[in-house]
């Protein structure tokens, strides 16, 4: 019994993970249909800046976050402008082999930068504290990253129910020559959905430094591919499906290695990907409407 | 017509090198032993052939003072092979058209390999210090390669040194396996470890696996956890090892673990912290630590010459060099093939990195060290002869 407890604890933190970053590209394709691949490379460039501000300026792990968030805020935004934007009129597909591009982009830029070599976060930047409840051990950081990942999604919710970007944003989702017609700025909507989705990438990037420690110029490839998963489950473009999606793949990947066979779990992973794409492609939280005739 | 001149002139060139070389193998014949050295001087791998280049030209300085081999001095031709697989394959081709009796070198597995064609078909030893991957000695059809040795022990041994530890140091009874499931390193490491282990009748609890690039391992340490095993083995390498020890002892999992010199870095320490490393132990090659008198006198020697502490590139090339004095010396002859046939009957040679007996395949079953994380420092634990 204690031993499922621990294992739902440690499933619970890993899914915090994977809904952070979920939560950014089903917002991305929420709001323009792109499966922005790039978006765990987004997220490795946050971590990288995230680590330069803590240990180049010293600055504590808050404010390395804020400056991780406003730098990939400025580079989602640029990816768009560059890579995206000439190709709204084009196929979905083009739109997608593209961010499979940038995302080689960002990666191999990187290592040609900064080395291939995995880096250190440095581990003053966030003191961790374990804590014992009756043979169950919970750190800081898994409350930490737990809670963030709950207080995100609830401002992103936000958002995009209850203000006018927001509702701009699933006007352009909706139709995107009829909110033209009512006046609203389609290039400025989908670039401050970028912005907003790089922003918790970036996020998710400087937390994932402090929890694992190390960063490396390809850390983005797997839990990239992993919130893709989580995303589909919940729901590709809904928020809170996003967020249940990244906790229950956590707790299964979890439980497989836990009960199963260890070596078993990225198979499990995508294997859910390819059942829930086989049995219900809207996910979780999707509804079925039929497509438009 | 054109080609053909031009391969007449080609021809006429090998033929006339031919006689240069087969001239100055002669002219040393007489009072000295020709000897390649072909190392990794420059390139990506320009500090392991140094080091290495640095132990040998110790050892045959050591070798000429006391007289020589049979009355003969060794004279060393070094050369570089720039880190490269095929230039490698070119020295060789070289240092072999100068007459030289035996070749060491070069450092890594891959720029061995280059150099095995044309070792074979020249019938020269070639004695690799620190090839460490298991097909260096062997072809694909698992057949021993004739003239290909080595002084290194290969990369799985050291599951056996580790099992032998754990069993019989630590009195472990019972171990879980968690290894790196995507190198050949890992399982190869896993498998002499389960088989050592439960040779001396201890028991596998469980054997786990991650593959490279995991950063989150508490699932399957939890279950260990559960398990409560006397020691855990965990062969791979330090970028997936440091962060599972840290998540390890964040569990509460107070058990040994051990692995191999995958585990060998500085990042060990930084990522896993100081605290968590304590009673964890890996395997490798030689410490400048051991206070074995011969290791001590040839460590002061290296640092009177170079001024700097030898390393275990350094330490293996020097006992290259040794090996095959000795195998001269045994063959009483510096023909290739009588230094081949020596090499092969070594029994108990008695090195800096320690006591080795060439095997079948050209291995040599020989002693490890044991390294224990203590306070984020790396002690020498203790020296495991293989039984």
């Amino acid at each position: 019994m204690l031993e499922l407890m621990q294992q739902i604890v440690n499933g619970l933190s890993l899914g915090a993970i994977y809904a952070l970053i979920a939560l950014g590209y089903t917002m991305i394709y929420g709001i323009i249909k792109l499966i922005n691949f790039a978006h765990g490379d987004v997220m490795m460039v946050g971590a990288y800046i995230g680590f330069f501000s803590v240990s180049l300026l010293g600055t504590n792990i808050m404010v390395a976050m804020i400056f991780a968030m406003i730098a990939c805020a400025l580079l989602g935004v640029i990816i768009e402008k560059v890579a995206y934007k000439p190709l709204r009129r084009a196929t979905r597909i083009a739109a997608l082999i593209t961010a499979i591009g940038v995302s080689l982009f960002l990666e191999y830029t990187t290592i040609f930068l900064l080395t291939p070599q995995q880096r250190i976060f440095p581990q003053g930047a966030f003191p961790v504290h374990d804590y014992n409840f009756l043979g169950l051990s919970v750190s800081n950081k898994d409350i930490f990253i737990f809670i963030s990942a709950i207080v995100l999604m609830i401002i992103l919710q936000f958002i995009v129910k209850n203000t006018k970007t927001g509702k701009a944003m699933r006007a352009v989702s909706e139709d995107k020559d009829a909110a033209v017609l009512m006046g609203i700025n389609v290039d400025n909507t989908i670039s401050m959905t970028f912005a907003l989705g790089s922003a918790l990438a970036a996020a998710a990037g400087v937390m994932i430094g402090v929890y694992y420690n190390t960063i490396n110029p390809l850390m983005g490839i797997l839990p990239g591919l992993k919130a893709f998963v989580a995303a589909v489950l919940g729901g590709i473009g809904i928020i809170p499906g996003a967020m249940v999606g990244g906790f229950i793949l956590g707790i299964l990947e979890t439980l497989v290695s836990g009960y199963g066979n260890s070596l078993y779990r990225d198979a499990v992973a995508f294997g859910v990907l390819i059942l829930i794409l086989l049995i219900k492609p809207t996910g979780i939280f999707g509804k079925n409407t039929g497509e438009k005739v | 017509m054109r080609i053909s001149r031009k391969v007449v002139l080609v021809v006429l060139m090998l033929f006339m090198f031919g006689i240069v070389a087969g001239c100055g193998g002669k002219a040393g014949g007489g009072e000295e032993i020709l000897v390649g050295i072909n190392a990794e001087l420059s390139g990506a791998v320009a500090s392991y052939g140094t080091n290495a280049r640095d132990g040998a030209m110790l050892a045959i300085e050591q070798i000429n003072a006391e007289g020589g081999v049979l009355g003969k001095k060794i004279n060393a031709i070094e050369r570089d092979n720039k880190s490269q697989a095929d230039e490698a394959m070119s020295v060789s081709a070289d240092l072999v058209g100068k007459g030289i009796v035996a070749q060491i070198g070069p450092l890594t597995s891959g720029n061995v390999q280059g150099c095995t064609l044309v070792m074979m078909d020249n019938k020269i030893p070639l004695i690799a210090p620190a090839a460490t991957a298991v097909n260096v000695t062997v072809n694909e059809k698992g057949e021993t390669l004739d003239y290909i040795f080595r002084v290194c022990f290969i990369d799985p041994f050291q599951g056996t040194l580790m099992a032998q530890f754990a069993y019989e140091n630590l009195g472990a009874k019972t171990a879980v396996i968690l290894k790196d499931a995507s190198s050949d390193y890992g399982k190869g490491l896993a498998e002499y470890f389960k088989k050592t282990f439960t040779e001396k009748g201890g028991k596998i609890l469980a054997e786990e696996g991650f593959v490279k690039g995991d950063r989150d391992f508490r699932a399957t340490l939890t279950k260990i956890r559960g398990l409560n095993p006397d020691f855990i083995y965990v062969p791979g390498y330090y970028e997936e090892v440091a962060p599972l020890i840290k998540q390890a002892r964040e569990l509460g999992i107070t058990a040994p673990m051990g692995g191999g010199d995958g585990w060998d870095s500085p990042d060990m320490i930084e990522v896993a912290g100081k605290a968590n490393l304590n009673n964890t132990y890996f395997t490798n090659h030689y410490s400048v630590q051991d206070q074995n008198p011969k290791v001590q006198k040839f460590v002061k020697a290296y640092k009177e010459k170079y001024n700097k502490e030898p390393d275990a590139f350094a330490a293996l090339a020097y006992d290259a060099v040794q090996l095959l004095a000795q195998a001269i010396k045994d063959a009483n002859s510096t023909n290739p093939e009588d230094i081949k046939n020596a090499l092969e009957n070594i029994k108990d040679f008695e090195g800096v990195t320690g006591r080795m007996s060439i095997d079948e395949q050209h291995n040599p079953v020989k002693a490890g060290v044991i390294i224990e994380f203590k306070d984020g420092k790396q002690v020498m634990n203790t020296r495991i002869e293989p039984k």
